[in-house]
Protein backbone atom coordinates (compact mmCIF):
# COMPACT_ATOMS: atom_id res chain seq x y z
CA UNK A 1 0.00 0.00 0.00
CA UNK A 2 2.96 2.56 0.74
CA UNK A 3 4.44 1.50 -2.61
CA UNK A 4 1.45 2.76 -4.08
CA UNK A 5 0.84 6.34 -2.02
CA UNK A 6 3.84 8.18 -3.82
CA UNK A 7 4.22 6.93 -7.62
CA UNK A 8 7.63 8.24 -8.73
CA UNK A 9 7.63 11.15 -11.50
CA UNK A 10 10.11 9.63 -14.14
CA UNK A 11 12.25 12.19 -15.07
CA UNK A 12 12.01 12.25 -19.35
CA UNK A 13 15.60 11.98 -20.05
CA UNK A 14 15.91 13.43 -23.98
CA UNK A 15 19.82 12.53 -25.40
CA UNK A 16 21.04 13.67 -28.93
CA UNK A 17 22.87 11.19 -31.08
CA UNK A 18 23.78 11.36 -34.77
CA UNK A 19 23.99 9.33 -37.54
CA UNK A 20 25.51 9.19 -40.85
CA UNK A 21 22.64 9.34 -43.44
CA UNK A 22 23.07 9.09 -47.23
CA UNK A 23 21.40 12.01 -49.28
CA UNK A 24 19.19 11.21 -52.31
CA UNK A 25 19.39 13.83 -54.96
CA UNK A 26 17.09 12.97 -57.59
CA UNK A 27 16.92 14.47 -60.51
CA UNK A 28 14.28 14.55 -63.43
CA UNK A 29 13.21 12.45 -65.39
CA UNK A 30 12.73 10.79 -61.37
CA UNK A 31 12.20 7.53 -64.18
CA UNK A 32 15.34 6.93 -65.08
CA UNK A 33 17.00 8.16 -61.40
CA UNK A 34 14.80 5.42 -60.09
CA UNK A 35 16.41 3.26 -62.47
CA UNK A 36 19.76 3.83 -61.37
CA UNK A 37 18.54 3.46 -57.72
CA UNK A 38 17.51 0.32 -59.11
CA UNK A 39 21.31 -0.64 -60.60
CA UNK A 40 22.93 0.08 -57.24
CA UNK A 41 20.84 -2.27 -55.71
CA UNK A 42 21.80 -5.04 -58.08
CA UNK A 43 24.93 -4.73 -58.13
CA UNK A 44 25.96 -4.77 -54.04
CA UNK A 45 22.33 -5.80 -52.69
CA UNK A 46 21.78 -5.07 -49.18
CA UNK A 47 23.53 -1.64 -50.14
CA UNK A 48 20.95 0.67 -48.49
CA UNK A 49 19.25 -2.05 -45.95
CA UNK A 50 19.54 -0.47 -42.76
CA UNK A 51 21.18 2.73 -43.75
CA UNK A 52 19.31 6.15 -42.54
CA UNK A 53 18.14 7.63 -46.16
CA UNK A 54 17.63 11.66 -46.69
CA UNK A 55 15.64 12.54 -49.57
CA UNK A 56 16.94 15.73 -50.84
CA UNK A 57 14.00 17.86 -53.20
CA UNK A 58 15.94 20.92 -53.93
CA UNK A 59 16.89 20.24 -57.96
CA UNK A 60 13.64 18.99 -58.73
CA UNK A 61 10.07 20.87 -58.24
CA UNK A 62 7.92 17.97 -57.43
CA UNK A 63 4.51 18.43 -56.36
CA UNK A 64 2.76 17.15 -53.20
CA UNK A 65 1.30 13.99 -55.37
CA UNK A 66 4.99 13.86 -57.07
CA UNK A 67 6.67 13.53 -53.71
CA UNK A 68 4.17 10.55 -52.64
CA UNK A 69 4.61 9.09 -55.34
CA UNK A 70 8.36 9.44 -55.38
CA UNK A 71 8.25 8.43 -51.35
CA UNK A 72 6.25 5.29 -52.54
CA UNK A 73 8.38 4.17 -55.26
CA UNK A 74 11.71 3.52 -52.39
CA UNK A 75 9.46 2.31 -50.48
CA UNK A 76 8.67 -0.72 -52.59
CA UNK A 77 12.47 -0.65 -52.77
CA UNK A 78 12.99 -1.47 -49.25
CA UNK A 79 14.29 2.08 -48.98
CA UNK A 80 12.71 3.89 -45.75
CA UNK A 81 13.29 7.58 -46.20
CA UNK A 82 14.33 9.17 -42.62
CA UNK A 83 13.55 12.94 -43.74
CA UNK A 84 12.72 15.15 -46.49
CA UNK A 85 15.40 18.31 -47.29
CA UNK A 86 14.76 21.53 -49.97
CA UNK A 87 11.57 21.39 -49.99
CA UNK A 88 8.46 24.02 -48.74
CA UNK A 89 6.76 22.82 -45.68
CA UNK A 90 3.64 23.08 -46.93
CA UNK A 91 3.95 20.99 -49.69
CA UNK A 92 4.58 17.98 -47.17
CA UNK A 93 1.64 16.09 -45.69
CA UNK A 94 1.74 14.91 -42.13
CA UNK A 95 2.17 11.26 -43.44
CA UNK A 96 5.24 12.19 -44.54
CA UNK A 97 8.55 11.71 -43.19
CA UNK A 98 9.38 15.12 -41.43
CA UNK A 99 11.34 17.85 -42.94
CA UNK A 100 14.71 18.29 -42.27
CA UNK A 101 17.02 21.22 -42.09
CA UNK A 102 21.06 22.13 -40.87
CA UNK A 103 22.56 18.68 -42.25
CA UNK A 104 26.28 18.38 -42.69
CA UNK A 105 27.81 16.75 -45.18
CA UNK A 106 30.47 14.00 -44.31
CA UNK A 107 32.41 11.69 -46.35
CA UNK A 108 30.72 8.31 -46.09
CA UNK A 109 33.60 5.34 -45.76
CA UNK A 110 32.78 2.53 -47.19
CA UNK A 111 35.29 0.21 -45.18
CA UNK A 112 34.12 1.44 -41.50
CA UNK A 113 30.42 1.29 -42.03
CA UNK A 114 28.01 1.82 -38.93
CA UNK A 115 27.32 -1.62 -37.71
CA UNK A 116 23.68 -1.86 -37.89
CA UNK A 117 21.87 -5.26 -37.92
CA UNK A 118 19.14 -5.60 -40.50
CA UNK A 119 16.10 -8.04 -39.49
CA UNK A 120 13.62 -7.53 -42.20
CA UNK A 121 14.27 -10.33 -44.24
CA UNK A 122 12.70 -13.51 -43.85
CA UNK A 123 15.11 -15.49 -45.78
CA UNK A 124 17.85 -17.59 -44.07
CA UNK A 125 20.75 -15.76 -42.80
CA UNK A 126 22.96 -18.88 -43.17
CA UNK A 127 24.06 -21.22 -45.58
CA UNK A 128 25.18 -25.08 -45.11
CA UNK A 129 26.89 -27.05 -47.42
CA UNK A 130 27.94 -30.67 -46.84
CA UNK A 131 30.05 -31.44 -49.53
CA UNK A 132 33.28 -30.12 -50.18
CA UNK A 133 33.26 -27.30 -53.26
CA UNK A 134 35.28 -27.96 -55.78
CA UNK A 135 37.81 -26.40 -58.17
CA UNK A 136 35.80 -23.90 -60.28
CA UNK A 137 33.19 -23.94 -58.08
CA UNK A 138 31.64 -20.80 -56.94
CA UNK A 139 29.23 -20.07 -53.87
CA UNK A 140 28.06 -16.68 -53.72
CA UNK A 141 25.62 -15.61 -50.43
CA UNK A 142 25.21 -12.21 -49.82
CA UNK A 143 22.87 -13.07 -47.36
CA UNK A 144 24.95 -13.79 -44.43
CA UNK A 145 27.21 -16.46 -43.25
CA UNK A 146 28.58 -19.77 -45.28
CA UNK A 147 29.50 -22.87 -43.19
CA UNK A 148 30.85 -25.89 -45.47
CA UNK A 149 31.38 -29.28 -44.09
CA UNK A 150 34.30 -30.36 -46.24
CA UNK A 151 37.14 -28.53 -48.06
CA UNK A 152 37.17 -25.94 -50.81
CA UNK A 153 39.33 -26.58 -53.60
CA UNK A 154 42.23 -25.05 -55.16
CA UNK A 155 40.40 -22.76 -57.49
CA UNK A 156 37.09 -22.77 -56.14
CA UNK A 157 35.66 -19.81 -54.58
CA UNK A 158 32.96 -19.07 -51.86
CA UNK A 159 31.76 -15.29 -51.28
CA UNK A 160 29.32 -14.55 -48.69
CA UNK A 161 28.18 -11.53 -46.98
CA UNK A 162 29.04 -12.67 -43.25
CA UNK A 163 31.44 -14.59 -42.13
CA UNK A 164 32.82 -18.10 -43.78
CA UNK A 165 33.37 -20.84 -41.63
CA UNK A 166 35.17 -24.21 -43.43
CA UNK A 167 35.27 -27.39 -41.39
CA UNK A 168 38.09 -28.94 -43.56
CA UNK A 169 40.97 -27.27 -45.42
CA UNK A 170 40.73 -23.87 -47.50
CA UNK A 171 42.88 -24.26 -50.71
CA UNK A 172 40.83 -21.81 -52.74
CA UNK A 173 39.34 -18.48 -52.07
CA UNK A 174 37.12 -17.05 -49.67
CA UNK A 175 35.64 -13.07 -49.32
CA UNK A 176 33.66 -12.61 -46.45
CA UNK A 177 31.53 -9.57 -45.49
CA UNK A 178 31.30 -8.77 -49.50
CA UNK A 179 28.42 -6.00 -48.40
CA UNK A 180 30.70 -3.99 -46.40
CA UNK A 181 30.72 -6.14 -43.21
CA UNK A 182 34.46 -5.68 -41.87
CA UNK A 183 33.70 -7.32 -38.77
CA UNK A 184 32.98 -11.27 -40.92
CA UNK A 185 35.56 -13.33 -40.51
CA UNK A 186 36.89 -16.38 -41.87
CA UNK A 187 37.98 -19.51 -40.06
CA UNK A 188 38.93 -23.16 -41.38
CA UNK A 189 40.60 -26.04 -39.73
CA UNK A 190 43.56 -26.25 -42.50
CA UNK A 191 44.70 -22.96 -44.17
CA UNK A 192 46.14 -23.41 -47.29
CA UNK A 193 44.03 -20.25 -49.11
CA UNK A 194 44.93 -18.73 -52.81
CA UNK A 195 43.28 -15.76 -51.03
CA UNK A 196 41.16 -14.47 -48.20
CA UNK A 197 39.06 -11.22 -48.71
CA UNK A 198 37.30 -9.59 -46.20
CA UNK A 199 35.16 -6.59 -46.63
CA UNK A 200 37.48 -5.74 -50.03
CA UNK A 201 40.78 -6.19 -47.87
CA UNK A 202 42.09 -9.28 -49.49
CA UNK A 203 45.82 -10.87 -48.79
CA UNK A 204 46.81 -13.86 -51.93
CA UNK A 205 48.70 -17.19 -50.87
CA UNK A 206 52.33 -15.15 -50.54
CA UNK A 207 51.21 -12.94 -48.04
CA UNK A 208 50.41 -15.76 -45.72
CA UNK A 209 52.98 -16.28 -42.96
CA UNK A 210 54.19 -19.87 -44.02
CA UNK A 211 54.59 -20.92 -40.52
CA UNK A 212 50.50 -20.90 -40.37
CA UNK A 213 49.80 -23.45 -43.72
CA UNK A 214 47.90 -26.32 -43.08
CA UNK A 215 47.21 -25.19 -39.30
CA UNK A 216 43.84 -24.32 -38.13
CA UNK A 217 43.58 -20.19 -38.28
CA UNK A 218 41.04 -17.16 -38.37
CA UNK A 219 41.48 -14.05 -40.80
CA UNK A 220 39.54 -11.31 -39.67
CA UNK A 221 40.04 -7.27 -40.38
CA UNK A 222 41.59 -4.52 -37.95
CA UNK A 223 41.00 -1.37 -39.08
CA UNK A 224 42.22 -1.79 -42.84
CA UNK A 225 44.59 -4.66 -41.92
CA UNK A 226 43.82 -8.35 -42.17
CA UNK A 227 45.43 -10.34 -39.07
CA UNK A 228 46.06 -14.16 -39.61
CA UNK A 229 46.33 -15.95 -36.52
CA UNK A 230 46.16 -19.98 -35.92
CA UNK A 231 43.04 -20.91 -33.65
CA UNK A 232 44.11 -22.67 -30.37
CA UNK B 1 21.88 -54.66 -65.09
CA UNK B 2 24.62 -52.68 -67.23
CA UNK B 3 26.57 -49.69 -65.51
CA UNK B 4 28.01 -46.69 -68.28
CA UNK B 5 31.25 -46.22 -66.74
CA UNK B 6 33.25 -43.05 -67.34
CA UNK B 7 37.14 -42.72 -67.79
CA UNK B 8 37.79 -38.73 -67.06
CA UNK B 9 40.62 -36.46 -65.26
CA UNK B 10 40.56 -33.33 -66.97
CA UNK B 11 43.99 -33.10 -67.61
CA UNK B 12 45.49 -34.41 -70.95
CA UNK B 13 48.14 -37.18 -70.94
CA UNK B 14 47.54 -38.63 -67.31
CA UNK B 15 46.41 -42.31 -69.53
CA UNK B 16 41.92 -41.98 -69.92
CA UNK B 17 43.00 -44.26 -73.04
CA UNK B 18 45.52 -46.45 -71.48
CA UNK B 19 42.82 -47.14 -68.47
CA UNK B 20 39.67 -47.52 -70.74
CA UNK B 21 41.63 -50.20 -72.58
CA UNK B 22 43.27 -51.73 -69.68
CA UNK B 23 39.83 -52.07 -67.77
CA UNK B 24 37.95 -53.05 -70.59
CA UNK B 25 40.06 -56.19 -71.31
CA UNK B 26 40.30 -56.95 -67.50
CA UNK B 27 36.56 -56.59 -66.99
CA UNK B 28 35.97 -58.69 -70.56
CA UNK B 29 38.21 -61.28 -69.04
CA UNK B 30 36.20 -62.14 -66.36
CA UNK B 31 33.25 -63.08 -68.81
CA UNK B 32 31.34 -59.78 -68.72
CA UNK B 33 30.05 -58.19 -72.08
CA UNK B 34 32.07 -54.69 -72.21
CA UNK B 35 31.83 -52.03 -74.84
CA UNK B 36 34.61 -49.27 -74.80
CA UNK B 37 33.58 -45.90 -76.49
CA UNK B 38 36.05 -43.00 -77.71
CA UNK B 39 34.46 -39.85 -77.10
CA UNK B 40 37.46 -38.03 -78.43
CA UNK B 41 35.92 -37.15 -81.42
CA UNK B 42 38.62 -35.48 -83.73
CA UNK B 43 41.38 -36.49 -81.64
CA UNK B 44 40.96 -40.20 -81.44
CA UNK B 45 43.10 -43.01 -80.10
CA UNK B 46 41.38 -45.68 -78.32
CA UNK B 47 41.61 -47.68 -81.69
CA UNK B 48 44.91 -47.50 -82.18
CA UNK B 49 45.22 -48.69 -78.38
CA UNK B 50 43.11 -51.51 -78.67
CA UNK B 51 44.61 -52.10 -81.97
CA UNK B 52 41.73 -51.71 -84.03
CA UNK B 53 42.68 -48.97 -86.49
CA UNK B 54 42.80 -51.11 -89.01
CA UNK B 55 39.04 -51.89 -89.07
CA UNK B 56 36.92 -48.77 -88.54
CA UNK B 57 34.40 -48.28 -91.20
CA UNK B 58 31.76 -46.58 -88.99
CA UNK B 59 31.96 -44.51 -85.99
CA UNK B 60 30.00 -42.81 -82.82
CA UNK B 61 28.93 -39.64 -84.88
CA UNK B 62 27.54 -41.89 -87.68
CA UNK B 63 25.53 -43.68 -85.53
CA UNK B 64 24.65 -40.38 -83.07
CA UNK B 65 23.85 -38.32 -86.56
CA UNK B 66 21.59 -42.15 -87.85
CA UNK B 67 23.94 -42.54 -90.48
CA UNK B 68 24.90 -45.91 -89.83
CA UNK B 69 22.91 -48.32 -87.58
CA UNK B 70 25.15 -49.44 -84.03
CA UNK B 71 25.83 -53.21 -84.79
CA UNK B 72 27.95 -51.34 -87.99
CA UNK B 73 29.75 -49.64 -85.88
CA UNK B 74 30.77 -51.78 -83.44
CA UNK B 75 34.29 -53.51 -83.65
CA UNK B 76 34.76 -56.81 -81.85
CA UNK B 77 38.29 -57.34 -80.60
CA UNK B 78 40.14 -59.89 -82.12
CA UNK B 79 41.67 -61.34 -78.78
CA UNK B 80 38.90 -61.27 -76.73
CA UNK B 81 35.26 -62.21 -77.64
CA UNK B 82 33.34 -60.12 -74.71
CA UNK B 83 35.19 -56.65 -75.53
CA UNK B 84 33.73 -54.41 -78.06
CA UNK B 85 34.94 -51.06 -79.42
CA UNK B 86 32.85 -47.68 -80.39
CA UNK B 87 35.30 -45.92 -82.24
CA UNK B 88 35.23 -42.24 -82.82
CA UNK B 89 34.91 -39.79 -85.67
CA UNK B 90 38.46 -38.64 -86.82
CA UNK B 91 36.96 -35.98 -89.36
CA UNK B 92 34.59 -34.44 -87.57
CA UNK B 93 34.56 -32.22 -84.02
CA UNK B 94 33.35 -32.46 -80.69
CA UNK B 95 29.92 -30.07 -81.80
CA UNK B 96 28.87 -33.25 -83.93
CA UNK B 97 28.30 -34.72 -80.67
CA UNK B 98 24.27 -34.00 -79.51
CA UNK B 99 22.94 -35.28 -76.38
CA UNK B 100 19.74 -36.29 -77.50
CA UNK B 101 21.86 -38.61 -79.68
CA UNK B 102 24.41 -39.61 -77.16
CA UNK B 103 21.41 -40.80 -74.84
CA UNK B 104 19.96 -42.77 -77.62
CA UNK B 105 23.54 -44.76 -78.56
CA UNK B 106 24.04 -45.53 -74.87
CA UNK B 107 20.57 -46.59 -74.14
CA UNK B 108 20.79 -48.63 -76.82
CA UNK B 109 24.39 -49.84 -75.98
CA UNK B 110 22.77 -50.32 -72.05
CA UNK B 111 20.44 -53.15 -73.97
CA UNK B 112 23.69 -54.80 -75.07
CA UNK B 113 26.30 -54.81 -72.62
CA UNK B 114 27.21 -55.22 -68.90
CA UNK B 115 29.87 -52.31 -69.04
CA UNK B 116 29.72 -49.49 -71.31
CA UNK B 117 33.31 -47.30 -70.58
CA UNK B 118 32.96 -44.21 -71.94
CA UNK B 119 36.70 -42.95 -72.80
CA UNK B 120 36.21 -38.96 -71.87
CA UNK B 121 38.88 -36.43 -73.64
CA UNK B 122 40.35 -34.20 -72.02
CA UNK B 123 39.24 -30.74 -71.17
CA UNK B 124 35.92 -29.72 -69.74
CA UNK B 125 34.04 -29.05 -73.32
CA UNK B 126 31.46 -30.36 -75.19
CA UNK B 127 33.30 -34.26 -75.51
CA UNK B 128 34.00 -34.28 -72.03
CA UNK B 129 30.57 -33.21 -70.45
CA UNK B 130 28.88 -35.88 -73.02
CA UNK B 131 31.11 -38.59 -71.76
CA UNK B 132 30.05 -37.93 -68.44
CA UNK B 133 27.18 -36.80 -69.05
CA UNK B 134 24.75 -40.37 -68.88
CA UNK B 135 27.40 -42.39 -66.20
CA UNK B 136 26.34 -44.32 -63.41
CA UNK B 137 29.86 -44.82 -61.95
CA UNK B 138 33.33 -42.92 -62.95
CA UNK B 139 36.93 -43.21 -62.97
CA UNK B 140 38.90 -40.34 -62.42
CA UNK B 141 42.96 -40.82 -63.32
CA UNK B 142 45.05 -38.82 -61.50
CA UNK B 143 48.79 -38.61 -61.86
CA UNK B 144 50.31 -37.39 -58.57
CA UNK B 145 51.24 -34.12 -59.43
CA UNK B 146 49.05 -30.46 -58.52
CA UNK B 147 48.10 -29.72 -61.53
CA UNK B 148 46.45 -33.19 -62.44
CA UNK B 149 44.72 -33.46 -58.88
CA UNK B 150 43.38 -29.80 -59.01
CA UNK B 151 41.80 -30.56 -62.92
CA UNK B 152 40.31 -33.83 -61.19
CA UNK B 153 38.81 -31.70 -58.25
CA UNK B 154 37.24 -29.45 -60.87
CA UNK B 155 35.63 -32.79 -62.97
CA UNK B 156 34.41 -34.28 -59.54
CA UNK B 157 32.29 -30.90 -59.28
CA UNK B 158 31.24 -31.41 -62.17
CA UNK B 159 30.28 -34.72 -62.02
CA UNK B 160 28.06 -34.01 -59.31
CA UNK B 161 26.10 -31.16 -61.01
CA UNK B 162 26.07 -31.97 -64.95
CA UNK B 163 25.19 -35.52 -65.09
CA UNK B 164 21.99 -36.80 -65.49
CA UNK B 165 22.08 -38.30 -62.62
CA UNK B 166 23.25 -35.56 -60.63
CA UNK B 167 20.29 -33.69 -62.13
CA UNK B 168 17.97 -36.58 -60.60
CA UNK B 169 19.52 -35.67 -57.48
CA UNK B 170 21.09 -39.26 -57.64
CA UNK B 171 24.89 -39.90 -57.21
CA UNK B 172 27.41 -40.88 -59.70
CA UNK B 173 29.86 -42.98 -57.80
CA UNK B 174 33.43 -42.07 -57.93
CA UNK B 175 36.27 -43.52 -58.17
CA UNK B 176 39.87 -42.49 -57.86
CA UNK B 177 42.60 -44.18 -60.06
CA UNK B 178 46.21 -42.73 -59.38
CA UNK B 179 48.40 -43.62 -62.26
CA UNK B 180 52.17 -43.26 -63.22
CA UNK B 181 52.65 -43.55 -59.86
CA UNK B 182 56.35 -43.97 -58.15
CA UNK B 183 56.98 -45.29 -54.91
CA UNK B 184 60.79 -44.35 -54.79
CA UNK B 185 59.68 -40.81 -56.05
CA UNK B 186 56.58 -40.37 -53.66
CA UNK B 187 59.25 -40.96 -50.75
CA UNK B 188 61.65 -38.46 -51.46
CA UNK B 189 59.19 -36.25 -51.54
CA UNK B 190 58.91 -35.63 -55.54
CA UNK B 191 55.41 -36.33 -55.72
CA UNK B 192 52.45 -36.11 -54.28
CA UNK B 193 51.67 -39.00 -52.07
CA UNK B 194 48.60 -41.27 -52.04
CA UNK B 195 47.23 -40.08 -49.06
CA UNK B 196 47.75 -36.10 -50.05
CA UNK B 197 45.94 -36.81 -53.17
CA UNK B 198 43.02 -38.49 -51.27
CA UNK B 199 42.80 -35.71 -48.80
CA UNK B 200 42.44 -33.28 -51.35
CA UNK B 201 40.01 -35.26 -53.25
CA UNK B 202 37.82 -36.69 -50.78
CA UNK B 203 36.81 -39.38 -53.07
CA UNK B 204 37.43 -43.48 -52.70
CA UNK B 205 40.61 -44.57 -54.25
CA UNK B 206 39.94 -47.87 -56.78
CA UNK B 207 43.56 -48.91 -57.58
CA UNK B 208 47.51 -47.79 -57.86
CA UNK B 209 48.90 -47.80 -60.79
CA UNK B 210 52.79 -47.43 -61.22
CA UNK B 211 55.04 -46.02 -63.34
CA UNK B 212 56.37 -48.77 -65.97
CA UNK B 213 57.42 -49.08 -69.41
CA UNK B 214 55.09 -51.76 -70.11
CA UNK B 215 52.39 -49.19 -70.64
CA UNK B 216 53.90 -47.17 -73.65
CA UNK B 217 55.05 -50.74 -74.59
CA UNK B 218 51.47 -52.35 -74.82
CA UNK B 219 49.94 -48.94 -76.88
CA UNK B 220 53.09 -49.12 -79.41
CA UNK B 221 51.73 -52.71 -80.62
CA UNK B 222 48.20 -51.92 -79.85
CA UNK B 223 47.25 -54.08 -76.95
CA UNK B 224 45.30 -53.80 -73.68
CA UNK B 225 48.18 -53.53 -71.12
CA UNK B 226 45.81 -56.04 -68.83
CA UNK B 227 46.71 -58.25 -72.00
CA UNK B 228 49.85 -57.68 -73.33
CA UNK B 229 51.80 -58.43 -70.45
CA UNK B 230 49.51 -59.65 -67.68
CA UNK B 231 52.33 -60.39 -65.00
CA UNK B 232 53.30 -57.07 -65.21
CA UNK B 233 52.70 -54.52 -62.17
CA UNK B 234 50.89 -52.49 -64.11
CA UNK B 235 48.03 -55.20 -65.27
CA UNK B 236 48.18 -56.96 -61.69
CA UNK B 237 46.81 -53.10 -60.50
CA UNK B 238 44.48 -52.49 -63.29
CA UNK B 239 43.20 -56.21 -63.10
CA UNK B 240 42.75 -55.86 -59.19
CA UNK B 241 41.29 -52.26 -60.13
CA UNK B 242 38.31 -54.09 -62.09
CA UNK B 243 37.62 -56.43 -59.70
CA UNK B 244 36.97 -53.58 -57.39
CA UNK B 245 34.46 -52.01 -59.80
CA UNK B 246 32.37 -55.33 -59.61
CA UNK B 247 32.33 -55.08 -55.93
CA UNK B 248 35.02 -57.42 -54.70
CA UNK B 249 37.32 -56.80 -51.42
CA UNK B 250 40.54 -56.37 -52.88
CA UNK B 251 43.70 -55.16 -50.40
CA UNK B 252 45.55 -52.26 -51.54
CA UNK B 253 49.07 -52.26 -52.64
CA UNK B 254 50.96 -50.63 -54.87
CA UNK B 255 52.38 -53.93 -57.55
CA UNK B 256 56.08 -53.33 -57.92
CA UNK B 257 57.99 -54.82 -60.79
CA UNK B 258 59.06 -58.00 -59.50
CA UNK B 259 63.07 -57.15 -60.29
CA UNK B 260 62.91 -54.05 -58.54
CA UNK B 261 64.14 -55.25 -55.32
CA UNK B 262 67.11 -56.24 -56.86
CA UNK B 263 67.55 -52.66 -58.93
CA UNK B 264 66.69 -50.61 -55.39
CA UNK B 265 69.61 -52.85 -53.27
CA UNK B 266 72.07 -52.58 -56.28
CA UNK B 267 70.72 -48.39 -56.53
CA UNK B 268 71.97 -48.25 -52.86
CA UNK B 269 75.05 -50.04 -53.06
CA UNK B 270 76.65 -47.45 -55.63
CA UNK B 271 75.48 -44.30 -54.29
Amino acid sequence: MEALAKPQRQMVRLRGRSYVAFVFVPTVPIQDWLQEIDATIARSPGFFAGRPVVVDLASVDLSQSGINHLLISLQDRNIRVLGIEGVEEARLTPSMPPLLSGGRSCVIEPSAPKKVETKVETKPTSLLLESPVRSGQTIIFPEGDVTILGSVGSGAEVVAGGSIHIYGALRGRAMAGVNGHASARIYCQKIEAELLAIDGFYQTADDIDDALRGRPAQAWLEGSTMRITALN
Amino acid sequence: MAKVLVVTSGKGGVGKTTTTAALGAALAQRGDKVVVVDFDVGLRNLDLVMGAERRVVFDLINVVQGVAKLPQALIRDKRLENLWLLPASQTRDKDALTEEGVGKVIDDLRSRFDWVICDSPAGIERGASMAMRFADEAVIVTNPEVSSVRDSDRIIGMLDSKTVRAEKGERVEKHILITRYDPSRAARGEMLTIEDILEILATPLLGIIPESQDVLRASNVGTPVTLSNADGAPARAYIDAARRLCGETVAMQVPTERKGFMDRLLRRRAA
